[in-house]
């Protein structure tokens, strides 16, 4: 009893102490305003996100609701939004576009960087594994512009002559170097998924007698694999939000591809390329406005499963 | 001290360059619009920069449709166009509380390009559209009974980004009012980037102004259909007609031009305009003797 009235005192006095503790001499204020100012910058990315996701949609939704038939939108190929008379607004051949050159991009960067990840992560120590660390994220710093070009003046004229083919902008060519491309974060998210197997793991494997391969193989890439998936679904984000490279490297032409040597017109490249000449607030802005809120939604949940799966390895 | 003089300079220096700006108070046009009236509106903006120094011409291209989008929107004084503007595009204009008024500046011919590996000299503009017509018929030079060497699989078509004057002309003239593109055309965007594509495929066909052709690929000759004679792309045939692909240049502006706009739109019109119009591959509004 007499304890616990001791202990009461004892809070009133510390409380009233730290009142007289929290003197509001300008440190306090400094210290209020910086809280203030970095808890601003904290939820500033909710904040331009929710931002940008309102512009987009209040600028295509008028379509959708109003003019938008959702057969023709997403099950025609045909695309021809400033024929004056008779306007087409098909986005199948753009989806398959689209879905082409990542698909092929995925084939490509997919083995390269899981295998650039083990090394750098596995094999690799001391200074090889700093400076391959490095270089890996200076191929990630290339603006894609220049990536493009290389797809423009470089692969063109090589594939023509690998392959024999009349033109080589097409899918092969945008999906090499949007792979070149994506490959990179892929590399980085692999090897943290990697080196987040404990060493324990590989210190079992070991005192069981498995050789190196067999710990990769056995252990530690089963132990990883949330992560691995996680980093294949940014890769795939970024092949599906490229504007500028595929817009180069593909052909621009709206073309359901039946091989990998057909050109194709990619969805965001269709925004990039037409959006400067739509008259602003008319059907054909509106448009292009719709594929934006539908290229946000779709990376949107590619990126959140990327995200789910990434922290489910964290958390098992 | 030595930073606090190099502030002082700095000072001067900028108080100086804005009193310069403000002092000669040059009047802008702002021109934008068709590609295929680029060069040439880049060049009439030059030399009447060196008339007339105190009226600057922005000039920029990205297509007829950017122009007359522009002109809609109220962000240039002139907008280039290789196409007449659409009854729906002056409907726009109009909402939009603007006038656009046409000027035709010149004639061009819309060549066909094809490889030097071509075999023949001329086409039909029936073939033209069996080549870029949805549906058209022709997707193999074969099918035309046409052998290209180095050339084995499909016609590599090159077309135009639909917001192209040159493009949505094409359409008109080669695949009638209703007529579609096909799919899978490869849409350049530049007149020049038309031009290069065919330079190097053996396979190619494309179009775009007659001022674009060069040395190393072919123009050809064009019949409006089997068994009548062919005509070739040159600024006569332009000017009288008589080449089937060939059309007006037009300049929109805002109502009846004023000021410095009228000025600059009747110096075009003018004979030493329309010597730079022809210069430029061009085929000029009326007979005129140049330097």
């Amino acid at each position: 009893m007499s304890t616990s009235t001791q202990a009461l005192r004892n809070r009133a006095t510390d409380a009233r102490a730290a009142e007289d503790f929290d003197r509001r001499d300008p440190d306090w204020y400094v210290d209020k305003l910086l809280a203030g100012i970095v808890f601003v910058c904290g939820i500033s990315a909710i904040l331009f996100v929710l931002g940008i996701f309102f512009f987009v949609t209040k600028e295509g939704i008028g379509f959708v609701f109003e003019k938008m038939d959702f057969r023709e939108f997403f099950l025609t190929p045909y695309w021809s939004p400033s024929d004056a008379e008779d306007p087409e607004y098909g986005i199948l051949a753009l989806m398959a576009g689209t879905a082409s050159v990542t698909g092929l991009a995925m084939l490509v960067a997919v083995p390269f960087s899981l295998g650039a990840a083990i090394f750098i992560a596995e094999f690799a120590s001391g200074k090889t594994r700093e400076v391959l660390k490095v270089l890996v994220e200076l191929l990630a710093a290339i603006p894609s512009v220049v990536w493009g070009f290389i797809g423009l003046v470089i692969m063109n004229p090589l594939l023509i002559k690998w392959f024999d083919i009349p033109v080589g902008l097409c899918v092969l060519n945008a999906g090499i170097i949007l792979g070149l491309m994506a490959a990179p974060i892929m590399t980085s998210i692999a090897e943290d998924a990697l080196k987040a197997v404990p060493d324990r793991y590989r210190e079992a494997a070991e005192a069981m007698g498995a050789t190196r391969w067999q710990v990769i193989y056995k252990v530690v890439l089963p132990a990883a694999k949330n992560g691995l998936l996680g980093g294949v679904l940014l890769g795939v984000g970024r092949g599906f939000g490229e504007t500028m490279a595929v817009l180069m490297a593909t052909g621009h032409a709206v073309n359901i591809p039946d091989s990998i040597f057909d050109s194709v017109r990619a969805l965001t490249a269709t925004i990039a390329a037409e959006l400067g000449e739509a008259v602003v607030g008319g059907e054909h802005y509106q448009v292009l406005f719709t594929i934006g809120i539908f290229l946000f939604l779709v990376t949107f949940i590619i990126n959140l499963s990327a995200d789910l799966i990434v922290r489910g390895i964290r958390k098992g | 001290m030595t930073s606090r003089s190099m502030l002082r300079q700095l000072a001067v220096l900028t108080i100086g360059a804005v009193a310069a700006t403000g002092a000669s108070a040059r009047t802008e046009i702002q021109n934008k619009g068709s590609d295929t009236l680029v060069n040439a509106a880049q060049s009439l903006a030059e030399q009447y920069g060196k008339i007339n120094p105190k009226v600057a011409v922005a000039v920029s291209g990205g297509g007829s449709g950017t122009g007359i989008a522009a002109m809609i929107n109220g962000t240039v004084d002139i907008a280039n166009s290789s196409r007449k503007m659409s009854e729906k595009e002056i409907k726009e204009a109009q909402a939009k509380g603007r006038q656009p008024v046409e000027h035709i500046i010149g004639y061009d011919a819309l060549a066909i390009f094809v490889n030097k590996k071509f075999p023949a000299d001329s086409i039909t503009v029936t073939d033209l559209a069996k080549i870029y017509g949805r549906d058209g018929g022709a997707s193999k030079w074969s099918d035309l009974g046409i052998t290209i060497p180095g050339c084995k699989g499909e016609i590599v078509v090159v077309s135009r980004q639909n917001n192209s004057g040159t493009y949505a002309y094409f359409k008109e003239a080669v695949l009638g009012e209703k007529g579609k593109f096909r799919q899978g055309t490869l849409d350049m965007h530049g007149s020049k980037d038309v031009a290069d594509l065919v330079e190097k495929t053996p396979c190619a066909i494309g179009y775009s102004g007659l001022a674009y052709v060069t040395d190393h690929m072919k123009a050809l000759c064009v019949a409006p259909s089997a068994g009548k004679p062919c005509v070739k792309p040159t600024e006569q045939t332009a000017f009288d007609g008589t080449y089937p692909i060939s059309r007006p240049l037009f300049m929109y502006t805002n109502g009846e031009p004023t000021g410095e706009v009228k000025k600059y739109m009747d110096w075009i019109k003018s004979n030493t305009g329309q010597c730079i119009i022809e210069k430029e591959g061009y085929a000029p509004i009326k007979k005129v003797t140049c330097k």
